[in-house]
């Protein structure tokens, strides 16, 4: 029952692009297409909510009699689709009520609305879907929706080239995860997962639609090295829809990861989980050191999508280890927490997404170079943006910490393990791990001080205004949720476990009636973690301190030019900028990840020329990788031109010429 | 309940109460290492107590966020040094945080100092910020890594089961331990920025990197990053002793005289650490900014090598 009411709010989503696209250039459009899209994703948030928390877990389907005519299209929501349902649509209700306010500032309102509805409907399908067929045309709907909307700004530079990047990759994605389902299905054609589980492939087989499945949904979701759309695509939108993009999308790619390999494939080898945790390590660290090195705010966010996307792989290749292995509770707690992962990320990445949003229309600035001081102007902003980048820096007390530490502690079980390999493999994806969330703190100090703190570095910056109260109601609503999340994290994980239990067969101990709402993932003399006492200690030790200096000492404050040991230059030049600010790093880590160097050139005494400095950073997976590939299409193409001014005699003889070697190869093969 | 609360409280203080009496011991050691007199081993009181007295002068471009960082740093802080045990494990609330979070407590106020050196948008306060971020970048991985070590010989990342474990005779020598105390000693000293990586003492001086950060605090303020610095400073040579030197903690439900043996072994310890820190920052000259990703990147590599052994064999 509830996937039909799921299907009657997706349909609903379905109808209303169509009507958007008649009346969008009505001054009510955008107020009218945002507030049904924010009702319609509220409801589906409910529903999905109501399926996931149901004890004991229920499954229910539907089937419409549209799609492959034999086969129909299948719709099922269990606990695992019910969970992703819950994250698309809880991102679909901030972005909306967003761009409630947002969205008037759209200057063309026609190239967004339309589309908007219905990349929210496709995402929704994704999830829902039951069989290859549904899946995959979902699938390539919500790319193609979501690329229109990157290339809604299409005047802007760099956009359409963004978006022809992503176009390709997303078909390239599309095409792997073909072959994986065309694998899956086998020789009879069994699109329908329920028949796919019935009859799972194994051996070679099931390792080809596993590498598949990472190629395909890689590519989605971002995993190094086929992130290279990513960055590009995701700061191009509209900054709701970017919210969407690197928030809820990836995500969705994440569910198609989890769908085949933990759910259609059955029992993992135990090297498989090897391929995931190199991936994810190495994504992790990759995509926070590419972000370091940004000074576009929402390019520095798009990165660090890359970045939590990693975490989120090293999660999840540590539970197909343990499930290979036959260690349940391990994985169960190691899938805890890549889902809690998924869900926190969502949230805070969609909130600093928004942030940017508010920036750039207050501002018109992306680049991190001409903002500064904004924490005057936008106090508010500057305040739900904070909590965003404390975050995604995984500080206690709030959400990104609990997911990591998980994982760490996930790390910690894994010397059981008994493959030397993983043995191996694991303390170094540990120190990936642990590196890549410092180097975050590192980049979000940098992204907020660089924009919110100092002095405005440009007249823009200097007069932004605030931003409307419905985009603030939006970001304080996520940044809530980072909050809540971080401080009561048993009702999130025990929300987790008819996943975990319908996965990998057992789930997490039961948090929520522990003394103080602890978190205790194995036994509590082993770990155990309370981030309501936590906060409470910190909120009451600050406070008491705060208290007990303006009372008993002196609380006399006097206002004075800044001190930069006697110093002080007036212009706001001479402050660090993002460039500045990452230079040692840059040193450190750059010289060999980015063959990073710095030519510094000075004017020979007496000239009054400026000095300069130039870096030359080199992005060695696009040059090795892409680079080649693109220099080898052009190249075929040119050669292949030719082709394009035949004879009607020649092509007729090209016809033949294939027909006879298909045959050949066909009478060969048999 | 009440006794333990009451427990858990006496911790609270003592730490606090304590934090610049250690770092008032390690500047008087120093001292007379170098034959001079040197101040009182109470000046840090009285250095605080005359801050807080004084008003505050703040920078004209400073926001709401730079006045509220040093209460933030300083709850962050004294929180993660309550939790670590110092004369007796196994407090009330001390499960409440394990070691990771604590780790992550000691971030998070770092995270938010270095905000507060972007704030008034001063070349120092800049310099001092990206430095700290870059040295952090490195230290807390290394750190990680030696708590991953710790906790896969105790089994546990609870600092007070960890104790426990240690001062069992169930652990032994172990080489895994000891490359973790190398690496764990080398982050405790880039952590309190101590000579080589940094140097308490100077002012007006290009490579330093935490009081550059805290360049423009005055009164109040400054009395609270300061009286972080020393907790921080507390907090670290506690973490040491109790996992390396463990003896003398007292289990919890002790009676009193157990717990005043414990509080003269814990100060015995706090001495010895002072000591030790005092004569190898006499002996040893600051290196040069970029020399410490090299040597961070030794004490990672210790962490990394330590935990692979574990990997390999639990009993290494």
């Amino acid at each position: 029952m509830m996937t039909v009411y799921a299907l009657a709010g997706v349909a609903v989503l379905l109808a209303l692009a169509p009507i958007a696209l008649a009346f969008a250039a009505s001054a009510r459009a955008t107020d009218a297409v945002y507030g049904v899209a924010l009702v319609t994703t509220s409801a589906l948030c409910v529903i999905a909510m109501a399926s996931l928390f149901e004890r004991p877990a229920v499954v229910s389907t539907a089937v419409l009699p549209i799609g492959l005519p034999w086969l129909g299209a299948h719709f099922r929501i269990d606990a695992l689709a019910a969970f992703f349902l819950v994250v698309v649509n809880l991102g679909g209700v901030a972005a909306s009520l967003f761009a409630l306010g947002y969205g008037r500032h759209e200057e063309l309102p026609q190239r967004v609305l339309p589309f908007y509805p219905a990349y929210l409907a496709a995402m929704n399908l994704v999830v829902m879907a039951d069989d290859a067929f549904s899946f995959l045309v979902a699938w390539e709907f919500m790319s193609l929706t979501s690329w229109a909307l990157v290339i809604a700004h299409h005047r802007d530079a760099g956009n359409i080239r963004a978006g022809y990047i992503y176009l390709l990759m997303a078909g390239f994605g599309t095409f792997a995860m073909l072959l994986a389902f065309g694998l899956l299905a086998g020789d009879n054609g069994n699109y329908a997962f329920d028949t796919i589980r019935a009859a799972r492939p194994a051996g070679g087989l099931a390792a080809l639609v596993l590498i598949l499945t990472l190629i395909g949904a890689g590519s989605k979701a971002g995993v190094v090295p086929l992130h290279a759309w990513l960055p590009l695509a995701h700061p191009a939108a509209p900054s709701h829809v970017s919210a969407l993009m690197s928030g809820v999308m990836t995500k969705v790619a994440v569910y198609g990861f989890v769908r085949v390999v933990f759910d259609l494939l059955g029992a993992p080898d135990w090297w498989w989980s090897m391929v995931v945790l190199a991936v994810g390590g190495v994504t992790a660290v990759m995509g926070v050191l590419y972000a370091l090195m940004q000074h576009d705010l929402k390019r520095l966010l798009a990165y660090h999508t890359v970045e939590n996307i990693g975490i989120i792989y090293i999660g999840l290749g540590l539970a197909l280890a343990f499930k290979a292995h036959g260690m349940a509770v391990a994985a169960a707690l190691a899938l805890s927490a890549a889902l809690f992962h998924v869900f926190n990320h969502s949230v805070f990445k969609s909130l600093l997404f928004f942030g940017a949003g508010a920036v750039l229309n207050a501002t018109g600035e992306r680049d991190m170079e001409h903002l500064g001081g904004l924490i005057h102007r936008m106090p508010q902003t500057a305040f739900v943006f904070l909590v965003g980048c404390a975050a995604i820096s995984a500080l206690p007390p709030l959400n990104g910490f609990v997911s990591e530490w998980l994982t760490f502690q996930a790390i910690l079980l894994s010397p059981q393990l008994p493959s030397w390999g993983l043995k191996f493999l694991v303390p170094a994806v540990g120190a990936l791990l642990a590196l890549s969330a410092a180097l975050a703190a590192a980049c979000f100090v940098k992204a907020f001080g660089v924009s919110f703190l100092g002095r405005a570095r440009t007249p823009q910056a200097a007069n932004a205004q605030e931003t409307d109260s419905n985009s603030l109601a939006a970001m304080y609503f996520l940044a809530a949720l980072c909050l809540v999340a971080g401080v009561l994290p048993g009702i999130f994980i025990d929300a987790l476990a008819p996943v975990t239990h319908a996965l990998v067969g057992t789930s997490m101990p039961h948090q929520s009636g522990l003394d103080w709402l602890t978190v205790v993932p194995i036994a509590q003399s082993r770990s155990s973690y309370n981030g309501l006492l936590v906060f409470l200690f910190v909120t009451l030790s600050g406070s008491i301190a705060a208290f007990a200096i303006h009372r008993l000492a002196s609380d006399r404050l006097r206002r004075g030019p800044a001190w930069d040991c006697g110093y002080p230059d007036p212009s706001p030049a001479t402050q660090y900028t993002a460039s500045s600010f990452a230079q040692p790093i840059r040193r450190v880590y750059g010289t060999t990840v980015f063959r990073a160097r710095e030519i510094g050139e000075m004017p020979p005494p007496g000239s009054t020329a400026p000095a300069r400095l130039t870096v030359i950073l080199h992005d060695l997976i696009w040059d090795a990788g892409y680079a080649p590939i693109a220099a080898f299409i052009g190249y075929a193409a040119d050669r292949l031109n030719v082709l394009q001014f035949l004879t009607i005699r020649r092509y007729l003889t090209l016809v033949f010429a294939a027909l006879v070697l298909l045959l050949l190869v066909l009478a060969i093969w048999q | 309940m009440i006794r333990d609360l009451a427990l858990q409280g006496a911790q609270m203080l003592f730490v606090l109460g304590l934090a610049p009496l250690l770092t008032g011991f390690v500047r008087k050691v120093k001292a007379r290492l170098l034959r001079r007199r040197g101040p009182p081993l109470l000046q840090p009181y009285r250095d605080l107590a005359r801050l807080l007295r004084k008003e505050v002068v703040l920078a004209d471009g400073a926001s709401w966020l730079f006045r509220v960082i040093p209460y933030i740093v300083f709850a962050g802080t004294w929180v993660a040094a309550s939790l670590v045990p110092t004369f007796g494990s196994g407090l009330l609330f001390s499960w409440s945080a394990d070691l990771i979070a604590i780790i992550a407590l000691l971030g998070s106020a770092r995270f938010f100092l270095a905000l507060a050196g972007l704030d008034v948008g001063t070349a120092f306060g800049g310099i001092g910020s990206s430095r700290e971020v870059m040295i952090a970048s490195l230290a807390e991985p290394a750190m990680l890594m030696i708590v991953f070590t710790l906790a896969l010989i105790a089994g546990s990342t609870q600092l007070s089961t960890m104790a426990a474990y240690m001062v069992s005779a169930a652990v032994g020598l172990r080489v895994s331990l000891g490359l973790a105390l190398l690496a764990l000693i080398m982050v405790a000293i880039a952590e309190n920025a101590r000579i080589p990586v940094d140097n308490p003492a100077t002012h007006l001086e290009l490579t330093m990197v935490h009081e550059a950060m805290v360049l423009e605090y005055s009164g109040r303020h400054l009395a609270l990053i300061d009286l972080s610095s020393e907790l921080k400073l507390l907090l670290y040579v506690s973490v040491i002793a109790c996992l390396f030197v463990p003896w003398g903690i007292v289990p919890p439900g002790a009676d009193a005289q157990a717990i005043a043996v414990g509080l003269a072994c814990y100060l015995g310890k706090l001495a010895a650490g002072g000591v030790l820190l005092a004569v190898f920052e006499t002996s040893i000259a600051k290196m040069r900014v970029f020399r410490v990703p090299a040597f961070l990147g030794a004490a990672l590599m210790l962490g990394l090598l330590a935990t692979l052994l574990l990997f390999v064999s639990g009993s290494l």
